[in-house]
């Protein structure tokens, strides 16, 4: 049985956010993570938001942590080497009772912390934004855009670096608690792993978690959202996320965002959902997207669609009255060495260092943590040869010869980037964990010419046999086999 | 900077077709530039035959075709640097590439070929509803493994869209043993050619099932089902005609689209219904000097036609670079009753031409139509016209006028 001081269940930009600022001590740390990869679910399935922290109850968690989010992560960006722009953003307004809301939200900003927000006419929306649909606007210059994969990523491989371990495809099952207070839990196949403290940051089942872990009662609400991804060429039109007016249960419809590399995500849409892990997209949802996309962004067209996906927040919910309840980041003690996380939804991604700290500071009620000195916050990316200037390829590709081989023609990823992400250091390889990484079949081939290289590379890199390589889930099995009496090539 | 004669993007059928010809007319200054790791395109992974029967007169697999090609090419000593991505054209055509061996390369043309061939629509660019397993692969995507990787992409497959390579892929999956259960097609005529209906589809009792799509698909790490539907004239599904079929694969074959991010970049202007470049008889781009042929500049359903009309274009950018300069094209050819594109969309009035055509949906009994103003240029009689077979004429100066504008039709 595997020991550790601190087991983490879920992988996702919080459980790596906690498991990189963990290893801040003296303590042996794990984060088992069901699926193949971190970021699979809620956390690299959203719209890759730096929210500013307006929309939020002031005094909650959520405005208290998207506050103090947003304002450090100028600085967590250059230490992570995450891609990141502090953009702004616009939320946009058609009508008199959107003014008297987007007021009240410039006001409940100012309660909350966030600064320079303010009401702007047409005029200066053309100035910002020509493609921004709406009369007048909130204009908010915290806001920001982030790369959630590359994010999650990279908090959990500055806490593998830290001595963190990730074991993936590790599924939690069971949970029992020994006489010492020793915490054993039971996974699906890969055996039990014993611990003092569990922190329980599943995301989408941390429900369910909760209550294995002692914890009963609490309820998720998972609020599906699905997107579009349009093609760069309509990034070129997209300056700055383009946000509606909250609608009047202070959620925000369909909105416009330039993603971080240059095309647009039109999205979510926002439906109540019994099963959030069913990422399916419908023809209707769809439709809608398309009439509400239109008007925050005047370039949302047919032509322009790569891709569509879709991801839904776990929201807590009061059980009598349904209605949506803060982050709930707990210790009881009736159920002692578990940290319990419920209902981390939007603006999670915004928070997880922020939740990470409450973390630890409550652990800190309950033990002396050692600092460790040799702690590094400092992660270093995978090189990326489209973001360089001509010169710099130039030095790139003389010093590595990898770098002159171009695996993704629409994203220009090299050979040299693919093989860094295969060798990762969480240990990755599935065909969706190099396309996070590195963007190569993110473009608007999607795949059609880098993924036969690239399932390629995984072979002969890691010795997958060909009926073992995997899209992304486990079991996305992406072939049966050879063809009659062939090895593959 | 190294500066050279003529530049060719691309070494597949248009791009060796166009060096051999460039070296015929007295160009001696040729480089291709061909990211794979060989010369030939796409025609390395279409191991069928069918290829050559105009050109050559007999029957050849892709790789045949390709090597004809490349002997001579290698014969004629063209140079070619493979496994070389071009990143950058500029209008004033300086070329940025990449390669393993050669580096950084940036390059001067007198002349820039285009030839760059398409790509495949996707899933993506479909928005198909539903879930994202394994198992989805477009037409070539599939191809390109079961033929050069030896890899088997699935069993049990459903085939959307009737292009010529789909219906290809019918026939290689079920000789490979997959069982292919039905071909779905939006429209109510097939994309593909009637030979490769034939041949490929009710030689192997594989059911065509015209105004279908698919409407959604099914699994979450595996593909486990496609919901077929029927479609109206307005290719919406009509509710209450939705069929599960299972399936662990699902081929996409809805369309190629010519791969002009490269032209784009030198700023040629693209015609929104080839989405190749607008071209004049000289199959000339709108920027002086960067020439495009083959499936880059619009889709074609044979090859030896792509080899045809590269030889054009090398014909054109030879005189071109010998500096006598190529006649002005102040004419246009427009796309008249039924007829969905036209290549070229520039004349002179003073050349013979090969005019390029796809009417819109299938036609019986109808009479094509070149008109100049009042004088009928050419008016020809055709038993059938269908989408899925380019039409080509022979057009001659001595019909033209130099004043007025051209107008294809078929009615």
């Amino acid at each position: 049985m595997r020991n550790y001081d601190i087991i983490i269940i879920g992988g996702g930009v919080v459980g790596s956010a906690i498991a990189r600022e963990l290893t801040r001590f003296r303590l042996s740390v794990a984060v088992l993570e069901r699926e193949g990869d971190v970021c699979t679910q809620t956390s690299g399935r959203n719209t890759g938001m730096l929210h500013a922290g307006f929309l939020y109850k002031p005094g909650s968690l959520k405005a208290e942590c998207c506050v103090e989010g947003n304002r450090e992560f100028d600085r967590v960006a250059r230490e992570l080497d995450v891609p990141f722009k502090r953009t702004g953003k616009l939320i946009v307004g058609f009508t008199e009772a959107h003014r008297r809301r987007l007021e009240y939200f410039i006001e409940r900003g100012r309660t909350n912390g966030v600064e320079g927000m303010e009401l702007i006419d047409r005029a200066r929306m053309d100035e910002i934004d020509p493609s921004a649909g709406g009369n007048f606007a909130i204009y908010c210059p915290t806001s920001g855009i982030l790369d959630p994969f590359i994010y999650t990523v990279a908090l959990a491989e500055n806490a593998v670096r830290n001595g963190a371990r990730y074991h993936l495809y590790t599924e939690v099952t069971g949970h029992e608690k020994q006489d010492d207070g020793t915490h054993v839990l039971h996974t699906l196949g890969k055996g039990d792993f014993a611990c003092r403290w569990v922190i329980n940051s599943a995301g989408l089942r941390s429900a369910k978690v909760s209550e294995m872990l002692g914890i009963p009662g609490h309820v998720l609400q998972p609020v599906k959202g699905e997107y579009f991804v349009l093609d760069k060429k309509a990034g070129a039109f997209a300056r700055i996320p383009v946000y509606p007016a909250p609608t009047d249960r202070f959620t925000f419809d369909t909105h416009a965002t330039p993603t971080v590399d240059g095309n647009v995500l039109v999205g979510p849409n926002s439906v109540n959902v019994d099963d959030g892990e069913d990422y399916g997209v419908s023809q209707a949802g769809m439709d809608g997207l398309q009439e509400s996309g239109e008007r925050m962004f005047r370039h949302m067209k047919r032509e322009y669609y790569i891709r569509t996906f879709a991801g839904a927040r776990p929201k807590r919910v009061d059980p009598a009255t349904g209605e949506i309840q803060d982050f709930l980041i707990e210790t009881r003690d009736d159920v002692p060495g578990v940290v319990n996380l419920v209902g981390i939804e939007s603006p999670g991604l915004t928070s997880a260092l922020p939740i990470a700290r409450r973390v630890v500071k409550l652990l800190k009620e309950r033990e002396r943590l050692e600092v460790k000195a040799d702690f590094n916050p400092v992660r270093k990316g995978i090189v990326r040869f489209s973001d360089k200037s001509r010169e710099e390829q130039a030095r790139l590709v003389a010093e590595n010869p990898g770098y002159g081989e171009i695996i993704c023609r629409c994203e220009t990823v090299t050979r040299a980037e693919i093989l860094a992400a295969i060798h990762n250091p969480l240990g990755v390889n599935t065909v969706n964990g190099i396309k996070v990484r590195t963007r190569a079949s993110m473009g608007r081939c999607q795949g059609g010419y880098c993924e036969t290289r690239i399932t390629a590379m995984i072979r002969e890199e890691l010795g997958v046999a060909i009926d073992a390589v995997e899209l992304g889930p486990k079991g996305s099995r992406m072939f049966t086999g050879t063809v009659k009496g062939g090895a593959g090539a | 900077m190294t500066h050279r004669q003529a530049i060719i993007i691309g070494g597949g059928p248009a791009g060796l077709a166009a060096a051999l010809r460039l070296k015929e007319r007295g160009v001696d200054d040729i480089l291709i530039l061909e990211r794979e790791h060989r010369l030939g395109g796409i025609l390395r992974q279409c191991i069928h035959d069918g290829f050559g029967l105009t050109r050559f007169g007999e029957s050849l697999s892709g790789p045949e075709y390709a090597q004809r090609f490349i002997d001579r090419v290698e014969a004629a000593g063209i140079e070619a640097i493979t496994d070389c991505t071009v990143l950058d054209i500029t209008p004033d055509k300086t070329v940025t590439a990449v390669s393993r061996v050669h580096g950084f390369m940036q390059l001067e043309a007198d002349a820039v070929i285009l030839t760059m061939g398409c790509r495949e629509r996707t899933r993506g660019a479909l928005a198909t509803p539903g879930t994202r397993p394994a198992g989805i692969y477009t037409a070539g995507v599939a191809q390109s493994y079961i033929n050069l990787q030896n890899i088997m992409v699935g069993r049990e497959a459903v085939i959307l869209g009737s292009g010529d390579i789909g219906l290809i892929m019918a026939r290689r999956m079920t000789l490979e043993g997959a069982h292919v259960k039905g071909v779905y097609e939006v429209q109510p005529y097939p994309s593909g050619l009637p030979r490769n209906i034939e041949q490929c589809l009710n030689d192997y009792d594989i059911p065509l099932h015209l105004s279908h799509t698919v409407v959604e698909i099914r699994g979450r790490e595996r593909l486990t089902s496609v919901v077929v539907a029927r479609c109206d004239g307005r290719f919406r599904p009509i509710p209450g005609t939705e069929e599960e079929i299972p399936c662990d694969t699902l081929i996409l074959s809805v369309g190629l689209i010519p791969e002009n991010e490269l032209s784009l970049a030198a700023r040629v202007e693209l015609d929104p219904r080839t989405r190749g470049a607008f071209v004049d008889e000289h199959l000339q781009t709108g920027v002086p000097g960067i020439f495009a042929a083959g499936n880059v500049l619009h889709v074609h359903d044979l090859v030896d036609f792509v080899s045809l009309e590269a030889e054009a274009l090398a014909d054109s950018a030879a005189e071109y670079l010998k500096g006598g300069g190529l006649p002005a094209c102040g004419l246009e050819v427009k796309a008249g009753a039924n007829v969905g594109h036209v290549i070229p969309q520039k004349i002179s009035g003073t050349r013979d031409f090969t005019l390029s055509l796809r009417v819109r949906s299938p036609l019986k009994d109808v009479r094509l139509t070149v008109r100049q103003g009042d004088n009928t240029v050419l008016s020809k009689k055709l038993r059938k016209a269908l989408p899925a077979e380019m039409l080509q004429l022979a057009i001659r100066a001595e019909k033209l006028s130099r004043d007025a504008d051209v107008e294809v039709s078929v009615e």
